[in-house]
């Protein structure tokens, strides 16, 4: 696919998102906007993912370990056509498939329910082993957030994935550099995130978040890498497409109002015809 | 054989290399505790399907949810302190919210452990595993139970609990015992007084009924294995009949074998209830044999207690 055509679906993963966490009242726009293109990368570009077949044993997986940025991934799901995407809406409602943190049991193509930050990079972890153990020949892609790193559990996974060799493994680092509490610098710094994957025996590509010839070269080389699993640590901006929550801490986990709602809605449609 | 002496965690061991042949989706983790937890025996027959993670219990466990989501059975394996202590959240949030068809094999529950003392007696466990919504719990009595309790939870589809001790203890059933999930057993029946007891307590009733008998008090005796789905019949059954329940456990009094049935007795059929447990503390070091003494979940400690519940 065309740089373009990427760009043009992800700004409807976009608004995907904003649709569905405005009409849930509630939810991560933040994180969701930030990992936008990956999402949009990921499920039409890298992986060997079919919506109509969601549950074949030899498709590639994805873990979402920062399982809270969960309206990126239904909103790329439903443009992939796992769902309709008027489900979108849906999210975070009483009897929705579209749990507020992923939930594998309802929804078919969700390799894994997560949420709880940390858990998600060892289950990856776990299909990737699993690969190796039957000689399949499937990848594993798992999302972490910068902050999410903090989590003494990411490093369990890291030191095993490098022990192990899981070179069937790629994890991503969303380094949009805010958590809850404000700049990842000033509330528990994890940098240096690439010095800290490379000790544990990781291969670390550096990209930025929103290039998607950057992406398509990392992805060559992960997959080009033997005995050991690689990193991509993508520099993104938190909030990114829509102007007034670009790099703003408040919009991680506050869903717009009708107002913002349409403000943000116009600023994305305007990106269409552009 | 009857009268033999065998930890449940050799048991465990033997029974994950017996079925190995027979189970091939079945893999096995531990957490750098394979020589103790018995998972040994497996790895040195099987090694490409041993996965040792090393000291890191949370990880192991999401391991476990990732070799399960992808169609394997695991088998993840730590001391009951780690599995279900360190790792909960991991086992509830990773494992059993998803359903993801993982065992946890958890060995060297309870003060039995010894020497170690209090930090690695976990006396929890079956509390916090009861508490997660779809999570089978069980805690063999004897060899041949242990083996049973493994292949019914390889045969098994979702999350199971096995609570597995360090300690010998005495085989009390026979070869052909006929295992099943979430049935009881009545191993001795009586009129007067009704013993629940699992793991090593089991033999302790069994002991007990034989000494209460001296003294014309006819004891019925029931091995609970599966403590979730609890066999609700079976103790209810008995209630009715004796009008008097003991619960028998090398657990806390809180959480465990004698909450489950004190739940059931007082939603069903209210009944006098004693729950003889370690009440509500930590445990020590020594070894086992003293400690089970100690704490009175012996032969004669389980006896000297029920007697004295009848005195008052």
């Amino acid at each position: 696919m065309e740089n373009k055509d990427l760009k043009k679906l992800a700004n409807e993963v976009r608004k995907g998102i904003i649709t569905a966490v405005h009409a849930a009242k509630s939810g991560h726009p933040g994180g969701s906007l930030s990992a936008a293109d990956m999402f949009t990368y990921l499920y039409f570009e890298e992986m060997n993912v079919d919506p109509k077949n969601p549950s074949d044993p030899h498709r590639d997986r994805f873990v979402l370990s920062k399982g809270h940025t969960v309206p990126g991934l239904y909103s790329v799901m439903a443009e992939k056509g796992y769902f309709p995407k008027e489900e979108l809406e849906t999210l975070r409602h009483t009897g929705s498939r579209l749990q507020g943190h992923p939930s594998m049991k309802y929804l078919p193509g969700l390799d894994m329910s997560t949420g709880s930050l940390g858990q998600g990079i060892s289950a990856a972890c776990g299909m990737a082993m699993a690969a190796k153990i039957n000689k399949e020949d499937y990848r594993v892609y798992t999302l972490l957030g910068d902050g999410e790193i903090e989590e003494g559990q990411v490093w369990e996974a890291a030191m095993f994935a490098g022990a192990k060799k899981l070179d069937n493994l790629v994890a991503i680092v969303d380094n949009n550099n805010l958590q809850i509490d404000g700049p990842i610098t000033e509330v528990n710094s994890p940098y240096p995130i690439d010095k800290k994957f490379e000790a544990f025996n990781f291969h670390v590509i550096n990209i930025n978040g929103d290039d998607f010839d950057q992406m398509r070269a990392a992805f060559a080389e992960a997959k080009a890498t033997k005995g050991m699993p690689t990193v991509i640590i993508m520099k993104t901006v938190k909030g990114k497409g829509v102007s007034f929550m670009e790099n703003q801490v408040g919009w991680h986990g506050t869903a717009p109002n009708d107002e913002q709602y349409k403000e943000a809605m116009a600023e994305l449609n305007g990106k269409v015809e552009e | 054989m009857i009268g033999d002496k065998i930890a449940t965690r050799m048991s465990y061991g033997n029974a994950l290399k017996e079925l190995a042949d027979e189970y091939p989706n079945l893999v096995v983790l531990d957490a750098d505790l394979a020589g103790a937890t018995k998972t040994g025996i497996f790895k040195s027959a099987y090694p490409d399907r041993f996965i040792d993670c090393g000291i890191a219990e949370s990880n192991m466990m999401g391991i476990a949810a990732g070799l399960a989501a992808s169609g394997m059975i695991p088998f993840a394996s730590s001391f009951a302190m780690f599995a279900a202590g360190r790792a909960y959240e991991q086992v509830r949030n990773s494992i059993a919210y998803p359903g993801l068809n993982v065992k946890i094999g958890a060995t060297h529950a309870g003060i039995s452990v010894g020497e170690d003392g209090a930090s690695h007696q976990c006396l929890e466990d079956l509390g916090l595993m009861r508490a997660i919504p779809g999570m089978t719990v069980m805690c063999p009595a004897d060899d041949v139970e242990a083996r049973a309790a493994v292949k019914a939870a390889l045969d098994f589809v979702g999350p199971v609990y096995i609570r597995f001790g360090r300690s010998e203890v005495p085989v009390i059933n026979s070869e052909d015992y006929k295992f099943e999930i979430g049935k009881g057993h009545i191993l001795r029946e009586g009129k007067d007084l009704t013993i629940v007891a699992n793991g090593i307590c089991v033999s302790a009733a069994l002991e007990a009924a034989a000494a209460l008998s001296e003294q014309g008090i006819d004891a019925e005796v029931i091995n609970i294995c599966t403590i979730k789905p609890l066999d609700e019949e079976i103790i209810i059954n008995s209630a009715r009949k004796t009008g008097k329940v003991i619960t028998a456990e090398e657990h806390s009094i809180i959480g465990g074998l004698g909450s489950a049935v004190a739940e059931c007795l007082s939603e069903n059929l209210p009944t006098p209830l004693y729950r003889i447990g370690v009440r509500d503390r930590f445990g020590e070091s020594g070894p086992a044999g003293e400690l089970i003494h100690k704490y009175q979940l012996d032969g004669e400690g389980v006896t000297a207690q029920i007697k004295a519940y009848l005195a008052k």
